[in-house]
């Protein structure tokens, strides 16, 4: 996306950085238990706490969590990596340092390709994955003078993730994001839960003018909590900057908070005092050397990522790139999809059914699928007896709507309310007999050339039968006839 | 490269060690001497030379992802200046942070 | 019989399992020596009332016939171990009131095998000195004078407390903690014995932090033997430490054959610094001479990279200390000092928190790893860490062990060096050497300085050859036969 300005048109160079918090049991170096929402400092180790003496161990599943999502990502994993200690001084860092990946990353060299509205797709490169420690959590609102501090997020795992400056809209930055999380989600390594906080990303923005190489002076915003949130700060900050240097100023590397409640970022005065981190090697831990089988043990039992899942649902299912997408995006709705396509000679109906009338009922209903009322085995129902013409499409629609609402299946609904098709030849002819008698009129007007009514009659002989008539069968016997 | 006043206040600023305007100047010049004594290393040719980060040749020992610690808040507490205590909260406390 | 507290740990071991006398008289016996030589300042905390409990259950299980290593043995404890419920202070007021609610690995096994704790001792502020004068506690002093001298002297650091504690017979054996020669260094001033152990040999878990790369805890004691009994019981894989090394640990006292015959021992020309006393070199001929003696053949060796030792321990020791002591800061435990901020809070207990010479290297590491200084000064550290390293893997081609002085001097009087910070570091520069390379190393008393007060020689052993430095320790040790005792003990 591009800026239009008084001087000209400007581009907007973005990267991200994601902090995922591992999915594991127990904590990166210790053996507290990482469970989301416990009471207060319950779920910390004297390790955690930075006591006297006190030495971390790392954890193999975190390890492990970090290759699998460096696979996902098609990262080089680093046989060799090194942990260190990024020293600084706050509340919730209880040893003054985070344990943390500079020089030598697990994860190094990944890409992501993302799809846009208009179909089009484009790698983003990712730099580097590293693993580090979670912080604490500081409180201000407890007390009018102390800020109180919670440490059980303290050394919980997490992937920190930067991307190269290649993203260049917000709509980019937003797919970017639902790509990456989707991965992490179908590879089980986290939840990507940004409402909750397992999940967060900072952008780093900046503008130039457009064809210009070199880059801007750029602005990092820090810790926002949803994906479209990401999309409003992004835009607001680039228009910003062009705005401020427009205007003659000049952009200050900072870093800045997104307010939601406004839609503005504005500068984080607190965190802009000088860092210097003094990394150095943890003299705790010694380097992390990955056993080449072991990967690729893991390389072998990693699962079928989104975009080969879209290939394959276009190439098996006929879908279209629009539809396949959809689907895969959630694994849960991917699985769901092939259990209602399987082995059915039309999937394309299954999908139209499954983006179309499912999703749309579970967005009105507020549901996600794992608590649709309709299972996949049932909405297959339904489209069995589509296909076997026992109900015809628009019936299927009523039949739809009286599962979501009663549970019950398909063919049940169907028995009871006496809406199966009306196949019988006989039945159908009488029909069409009784409507081409009572219109003579209209029938001779078809007769000398107004072709256009033929709509018409089918219509009344739907009438007729209250819409269970094949309409194949209606339309064929009133040709014949009408023909005379 | 030499150990002035400012750089002196800068690290200690760092390192969070309030060091009294007036006491700077010795501070320099005492950390000044240590470090021209320790300038002797540029002597040794050290091209082509790994860095020695530890001693131990074993790799890195990786264990087993089981809970098997916390759940002692009182604890952790305990030896705490001005915290919370457990029941009232279960909270360590800090002056208040503006963010 | 000698009096309960001049015995050895391996007397004690003997007279416990033969009744000749009770763990608790043995406990007694000490915890009133301790009483009487408290004007030493050797402990920052007595247990008493720990130790007699300790000795009761030590008791019943001789009784029983269950007598484990060190059943009954009076033991004293560096106060940088951290012990269940007992004040840890690592002699630094920013402790203030700190009781771990956990036991150090290697004081854990030193209980397991049935030792008793008698107290925690006096050392330099977290390890940081030489001469035991940088304790918020105060100074330990010497047990020994120079004759007609009263002038109190230092016992040396970091583990002044436990070699005083150990010379002047009020423990029989005590730990120690050695990041640049801080058990050698003591022990060759208060004529006793002291081990540092390979580095990965004892774990490092629940020891205050100094230098996490270079500390390693081990014995101090007044014989060689004592010295194995103890390392046996205190080390041994933890997989707690990640530096902690799986490997089995072999019964040292075995090793004590009294056998050298062919036996390789280097001496490093680099080792004979100018302004190094006459008396030293006379005391290292000496024990090249008892060497010999015994069969052993001395073989001329080089350690180019000596010299740089001390400057390199310099940088990586602050360095690592600034990191590993910034977790005292007023918030879980030990001193806080009220501030209107945090930062301020974190700037007055930390100046207050911690004593001029940990100031002063907290400072100095922080600057050699800020921007712009890290590849000067710690990789350039790190680089001729590693060539020293190298020097070691060299010479042990050519021999078995290495025989060296343990310090430049004798102990000094209190007081003496402390406006000198570099005269202080010199202390250490036949010991730190050992640390940088991670090799085991050994203090045996061998003798007596002009004016009476005791030397050590040094023993520097190959890693995880722990064994033939107890071996050739165990023939310096009887060739010495160092028998003098400081005044009044
Ligand atoms: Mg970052
Ligand atoms: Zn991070």
């Amino acid at each position: 996306m591009l800026i239009e300005g008084k001087t000209g048109t400007w581009e907007m160079v973005i990267g991200l950085e994601v902090h995922a918090q591992v999915i594991s049991e127990a904590k990166l170096f210790s053996g507290a238990p990482t469970a989301f929402g416990a009471e207060p400092n319950t779920q910390v180790s004297y390790v955690d706490a930075a006591f006297p003496g006190m030495l971390p161990v790392i954890n193999r599943k975190c390890v492990e969590q970090a290759v699998r999502t460096g696979l996902g990502i098609n990262g080089r994993i680093n046989e060799v990596s090194v942990f260190d200690r990024k020293n600084y001084f706050y509340a919730d860092l209880p040893a003054g340092y985070q344990i943390s990946q500079y020089t030598r990353p697990i994860v190094s060299n990944g890409k992501l390709t993302i799809e846009l509205e208009d179909g089009s797709t484009k790698d983003i490169g990712i730099t580097r994955l590293h693993m580090e420690q979670d912080a604490g959590k500081s409180l201000h609102d407890q007390h009018a003078t102390k800020t109180y501090v919670d440490l059980n997020r303290a050394g919980v795992a997490l992937m920190e993730i930067v991307s190269e400056p290649d993203i260049r809209s917000p709509e980019e930055a937003g797919a970017y994001l639902r790509k990456l999380r989707s991965i992490l989600r179908y590879l089980g390594t986290c939840d990507g839960n940004m409402e909750e906080g397992s999940m967060r990303c900072d952008a780093n923005v900046s503008v130039r003018k457009q064809g210009s190489r070199e880059f801007g002076t750029r602005c990092e915003i820090k810790n926002v909590n949803s994906v479209r949130f990401v999309m409003q700060a992004i835009e607001y900050e680039a228009r910003r900057q062009v705005e401020l240097i427009e205007d003659g100023g000049t952009v200050v590397q900072e870093t800045r908070l997104f307010d939601s409640g406004r839609g503005v970022t504005r500068s984080m005065r607190s965190k802009e005092h000088a860092h210097d981190y003094r990394y150095f090697p943890d003299p705790d831990l010694l380097p992390l050397v990955l056993d080449p089988n072991w990967v690729s043990e893991i390389r072998v039992s990693m699962p079928e990522l989104p975009d080969a899942k879209k290939t394959r649902f276009m190439r098996d299912f006929k879908l279209s790139a629009k539809d396949a997408g959809i689907l895969v995006a959630e694994k849960e709705n991917a699985a769901f999809f092939e259990e209602v396509a399987k082995g059915r000679k039309d999937p394309k109906l299954a999908a139209n059914w499954v983006v179309g009338e499912l999703f749309g009922m579970l967005n009105r209903e507020g549901k996600d699928i794992q608590q649709s009322p309709v299972s996949a085995k049932s909405l297959a129902g339904l489209l069995d007896l589509i296909e076997n013409n026992t109900i015809s499409g628009r019936i299927a629609k009523d039949v739809f709507a009286l599962m979501v609402e009663t549970g019950k299946d398909a063919a049940t609904i169907v028995e009871e309310k006496g809406l199966k098709q009306v196949t019988d030849t006989g039945a159908i002819e009488a029909a069409v007999d009784k409507v081409i008698a009572e219109n003579a009129a209209k029938v001779s007007d078809y007769r000398s050339g107004k072709q256009a009514i033929f709509g018409w009659f089918v219509g009344q002989v739907m009438k007729a039968t209250q819409g269970k008539a094949n309409p194949a069968l209606v339309n064929e016997l009133l040709k014949k006839k009408l023909a005379g | 490269m030499s150990l002035d006043k400012a750089t002196v206040a800068r690290i200690a600023t760092l390192a969070r060690i309030k060091v009294a305007d007036a006491d700077l100047d010795r501070m320099a010049g005492e950390l000044q001497t240590i470090m021209s004594w320790i300038e002797q290393l540029n002597e040794v040719d050290t091209k082509g030379v790994e860095p020695m980060t530890s001693a131990v040749e074993v790799t890195l020992p990786q264990r087993e992802d089981v809970v098997n610690d916390g759940g002692y808040a009182d604890r952790i507490l305990a030896n705490a200046r001005e915290p919370v205590m457990q029941g009232e909260g279960g909270f360590f406390t800090v002056p208040k942070v503006v963010e | 019989m000698a009096a309960l507290t001049d015995l050895t740990i391996a007397e004690a071991r003997e007279g416990l399992r033969k009744k000749s006398f009770s763990a608790k008289e043995l406990a007694r016996a000490h915890v009133a020596a301790i009483e009487k030589a408290r004007s030493l300042n050797a402990f920052i905390t007595e247990t008493p009332e720990r130790a007699l409990a300790d000795a009761e259950a030590s008791d019943a299980r001789l009784a029983k016939g269950e007598a484990r290593p060190l059943e009954g043995i009076p033991l004293a404890i560096k106060d940088l171990f951290c012990t269940n419920g007992i004040l840890t202070t690592a002699a630094s007021h920013i402790l203030d009131g700190f009781k771990p609610p956990y036991e150090s690995t290697v004081t854990a096994n030193l209980w397991n095998a049935g030792a008793v704790l008698l107290g925690k001792t006096n050392l330099d502020e977290f390890a940081m000195g030489s001469s035991n004068m940088t304790s918020y506690y105060g100074p330990v002093k010497n047990p020994w004078r120079r004759p007609g001298d009263n002038r109190p002297l230092v016992p040396g650091g970091s583990s002044g407390g436990s070699a005083a504690a150990v010379a002047a017979r009020v423990a029989m054996g005590a730990t120690g903690t050695d990041t640049g020669g801080s058990i050698r260094q003591p022990a060759g001033f208060c004529g006793i014995v002291g081990l540092k152990p390979t580095y990965g040999r004892c774990s490092r878990w629940g020891i205050v932090a100094f230098a996490s790369s270079l500390d390693q805890a081990g014995p101090m004691t007044r014989s060689v033997r004592d010295a194995a009994i103890m390392l046996r019981a205190m080390a041994g894989h933890d997989p707690k430490d990640s530096t902690s090394v799986p490997r089995p640990v072999p019964d040292y006292e075995k090793a004590l054959t009294g056998e050298v015959r062919g036996l390789k021992f280097g001496i490093p020309k680099e080792y004979r610094i100018d302004g190094m006393a006459p008396e030293i070199e006379k005391l290292w001929q000496q024990g090249i001479a008892w060497m010999k003696t015994a069969g052993a053949e001395p073989v001329e060796i080089s350690l180019p990279h000596t010299k740089y030792a001390l400057p390199a321990y310099y940088i990586i020791a602050p360095a690592e200390a600034s990191s590993n002591l910034a977790r005292y800061d007023g918030v879980r435990f030990g001193l806080r000092v009220p501030g209107n901020s945090l930062d301020e809070m974190y700037e007055n207990t930390r100046a207050e928190g911690f004593g001029a010479e940990v100031r002063r290297r907290v400072l100095i590491g922080t600057y050699v790893l800020s921007a712009g200084y890290y590849d000067a000064y710690y990789l350039k550290a790190q680089r001729v860490r590693a060539l020293i390293a190298r020097d070691f893997t060299e010479a042990y081609k050519k021999c078995d062990v290495i025989l060296t002085p343990t310090a430049p001097s004798g102990a000094f009087a209190i007081g003496e060096k402390a406006d000198d910070p570099i005269a202080m570091y010199l202390n250490d520069v036949f010991t730190v050497t050992v640390n940088l390379s991670g090799l085991p190393g050994i203090s045996v008393p061998a003798g007596l300085t002009d004016d009476g007060l005791p030397l050590g020689l040094q023993l520097i052993g190959r890693a995880f050859d722990e064994e033939t430095l107890f071996r050739a320790a165990g023939v310096l040790e009887s060739a010495a036969k160092f028998t003098a005792k400081p005044p009044g003990v």
